[in-house]
């Protein structure tokens, strides 16, 4: 202490003697020190007594290399990187018990490097404990955790038989395309909603996602309950128990079934409907499937929209659907009414008069039909539509409607483009799927390749679906190729898309690639 | 000469013994071993006398005295008050004192001239300390404790205080006691040094813990390498006292 140290009391006046500390001799090696509890300078302290005694030096840590947790006993297993927090204070869990038997508190600790294969953990921790009366030694004390690898319980059921899974979503919908299956699947990928799942199987009619858990598929079955028209059932079958400690294990199945009815189906209603939901109809288009179905009536532009549990009751099947699609050369477009809309879509009802493309120069049948894409058609343009007319039907709804109302010949769907093989500036994630057996037979790749083609087709269209889901940059895509594309086809604005996350790629690359984006644009 | 010793395995050899000048008291142990220790340092100069004070063995504690005089706490029983009386020289005055603080070797350091009390000791019993050891008293603390006999040990030639013990708070207790002081231990750094030993002018015993470094120090600051019984000089003490100041 400096001499003067009165500075404190300066203020009130008061005199406070000063204190210098003088300095003893240390009652082992006799050099000057500064007074101490034990009178001991610290190196004699030090060299006399050893706080680490009886605190362990070694010690063991078991790991599971499978999913790079760590044994926490008795046996829950946490998670944790290397040289992270949670490492520390899994590894310093250990050594509690050892440091507070012989009165150690620990002030620091930190990792000292060790390769990962030398399968061992080093930490330096800085142990403080008191010696003597009221004397605190703190030394640095290094401990060597020795790393066993163990796989956890988890792990080791799902290494003995990697199938085992616990519950199962059997997604079905029994119509003869898969396009509902594309679109749920990158919704399904947008949401992260089966990165649950152990595999993904195709089964005829619909997917199967297995999971380990039974929460995991319950989580999944109420993500599809709030997209999709659905009708849950559930099983259970128990596969083996231990009555003693009342354990059972069951395997789950639920069994999700979507309504049949897709966007673009054309349904006849049965005049029983048709008068519950207010005289709609009897001809009407499906526009929007979601947990509800939207219902349009292309002649009168009412929309109406159908919730699945009403559906149930109703449960009418589609009379067409988009495979029974017939291409029409719009001759003659005559707005009736000016352009509204319905639930942010744009109709507008209008007299078209169209042809069958087939028909074109053959002879001249034509149709002068009414149809809610008058802002859409164009003379000249190609439509699809339903073919009334010459449609081979086998639906009684559809008989009594055609009895009872004069129906148009012809119902128009969408414009439709040129149907040209081309590429795209952007591409879809897929889920990593098992084909059974019956899909893998021949002609059904080509179908498949057909279908994707038109999902893809589908959602260049259609901004509404395209807004539900993930589009990302294709990096592959050259601008070169893009000048072969038509002014009037739609594609996907660029600002819709998303950069796919890629690791390993080299920075320049990326760069280079960042640039023809913008050339792209400036194009 | 300073020596090592113990009392039954305890190195707080100060609490068991007293040595003045004059004569010394020893406690009764359960072995000869002490007392003997005493007896072939002192047998020829001084008388060294076995007792129990009140019935106990803390002797060093309770008692206080120099070469003049020795001082009784109120718990010394007649039987005890008369034997050290026979067996003590003529010339030291044995007194008991009806003290409050009865443990007076806690309460008072001294040596033949000056004494350090307690502050809070009674003002009767600080005259009795002044008739009869013959002394000047200051009321005192070392280094902020008030046991001032626990924590320093005294001689006419020099003084060990407790290890805490300020330079400036150093400088007061020499120019009081007009002899050199250090700070310093026994017993392997102890602070409460008068417990761990006990010294008179010529002699010095200390726990058996005691360290070399700290029996040098005993030596040197009590003077004990060069001093005889004979050699206690007062013209002596003077230069002592010139050379420090």
């Amino acid at each position: 202490m400096l001499p003067g140290s009165a500075a404190p009391a300066a203020g009130s006046g008061m005199f406070v003697p000063t204190q210098t500390v003088g300095t003893v001799l240390c009652c082992i090696c006799g050099v000057a020190m500064q007074p101490n509890p034990a009178n001991m300078c610290a190196r004699c302290i030090r060299a006399r007594v050893d706080i680490t005694e009886g605190v362990p030096r070694h010690a063991a840590v078991v790991y599971c290399p499978d999913c790079t947790s760590y044994l926490q006993p008795p046996r829950s297993w946490l998670r944790a990187g290397p040289e992270s927090p949670e490492l520390m204070q899994i590894l310093l869990r250990r050594l509690n018990r050892p440091l507070a038997r012989l009165r150690v508190s620990l002030s620091a600790a930190e990792f000292v490097f060790s390769e990962p294969h030398s399968k061992r953990l080093r930490l330096k921790l800085r142990l403080r404990r008191e010696v003597f009366n009221a004397v605190v030694l703190e030394q640095t004390h290094p401990v060597e955790f020795t790393v066993h690898d163990r796989l956890c319980d988890a792990c080791a059921r799902a290494q003995s038989n990697p199938d085992q899974w616990v519950a199962v979503v059997q997604l079905r919908q029994h119509v003869p395309h898969r396009r509902t299956f594309l679109y749920l699947e990158q919704l399904l990928l947008k949401h992260g909603q089966a990165s649950l799942a152990l595999r993904v199987a195709a089964a005829p009619g619909g997917l199967d996602f297995f999971f380990g858990s039974r929460s995991h598929a319950a989580r999944l079955v109420d993500f599809l309950a709030t997209v999709a028209p659905v009708q849950t059932q559930t099983a259970k079958q128990l596969v083996s128990h231990d009555t003693k400690s009342n354990v059972y294990n069951y395997k789950h199945t639920f069994s999700v079934e979507i309504c049949p009815i897709c966007r673009e189906d054309l349904i006849a209603l049965s005049p029983q409907v048709s008068r519950d939901l207010g005289g709609l109809g009897p001809i009407v288009l499906c526009i929007k499937v979601t947990n509800a179905i939207a219902l349009l009536d292309p002649l009168t532009l009412r929309v109406h929209h159908l919730e699945e549990k009403k559906y149930r009751v109703y449960n009418f099947k589609a009379a067409l659907t988009s495979k029974q699609l017939v291409e029409y050369i719009v001759l003659d477009i005559e707005h009736e009414s000016p352009e509204i809309t319905i639930d942010g879509s744009r109709y507008q009802l209008a007299y078209a008069q169209v042809a069958r493309v087939s028909d074109f120069g053959k002879n001249d049948t034509m149709f002068t039909v009414r149809t809610h894409l008058g802002h859409l058609l164009n003379p000249g343009d190609l439509a699809l539509g339903y073919d009334l007319y010459g449609a081979n039907l086998n639906d009684d709804d559809m008989d009594t409607a055609m009895m009872r109302h004069s129906l148009p010949e012809v119902i128009l769907v969408k414009k439709s483009f040129a149907k040209r093989p081309r590429t795209r500036r952007w591409k879809l994630k897929r889920l990593p799927m098992e084909e059974d057996a019956v899909n893998k037979a021949k002609g059904e790749l080509e179908k498949r390749a057909d279908e994707y083609e038109e999902f893809l087709r589908d959602l260049e269209h259609n901004s509404d679906i395209r807004f539900q889901i993930d589009l990302y940059k294709d990096e592959d895509y050259r601008s070169e190729m893009a000048s072969t594309i038509g002014d009037d086809v739609p594609t996907v604005p660029i600002e819709e898309l998303i950069e796919d996350l890629s690791l390993g790629d080299d920075e320049e690359e990326d760069e280079g690639g960042e640039g023809n984006q913008h050339a792209d644009m400036v194009g | 000469m300073a020596t090592r010793i113990q009392f039954e395995n305890n190195c707080e050899v100060g609490v068991f013994s007293k040595l003045t000048n004059a004569y010394c008291l020893v406690a009764i142990g359960g072995s000869e071993n002490f007392y003997s220790a005493f007896e072939s340092e002192l047998a020829d100069v001084i008388p060294v006398v076995k007792t129990s004070i009140g019935g106990t063995r803390i002797i060093g504690r309770l008692c206080v005295g120099n070469k003049n005089g020795l001082l009784l706490p109120h718990t010394t029983t007649d039987q005890e008050l008369q034997h050290l009386r026979n067996c003590l020289p003529d010339q030291v005055v044995v007194q008991r004192i009806d003290e409050r603080l009865s443990a007076l070797g806690n309460c008072v350091a001294c040596n033949d001239h000056v004494a350090l009390t307690h502050p809070d000791l009674d003002k009767a019993t600080e005259e009795l300390i002044a008739d009869v050891l013959g002394v000047e008293v200051f009321r005192q603390t070392i280094a902020g404790n008030i046991l001032v006999g626990s924590y320093c040990a005294i001689t006419n030639r020099g003084g060990l205080v407790h290890p805490h013990t300020s330079i400036e708070d150093l400088d007061e207790l020499s120019t009081l006691l007009q002899v050199p002081l250090v700070a310093g231990t026994v017993n392997r750094g102890s602070e409460v040094i008068a417990a761990g030993m006990t010294v008179n002018d010529w002699t010095a015993f200390c726990g058996s813990d005691t360290t070399a470094t700290e029996l040098s120090v005993i030596e040197s600051v009590f003077k004990l390498r060069e001093g005889q019984p004979a050699a206690i000089v007062d013209d002596m003490r003077k230069s002592l006292i010139d050379s420090y100041v």
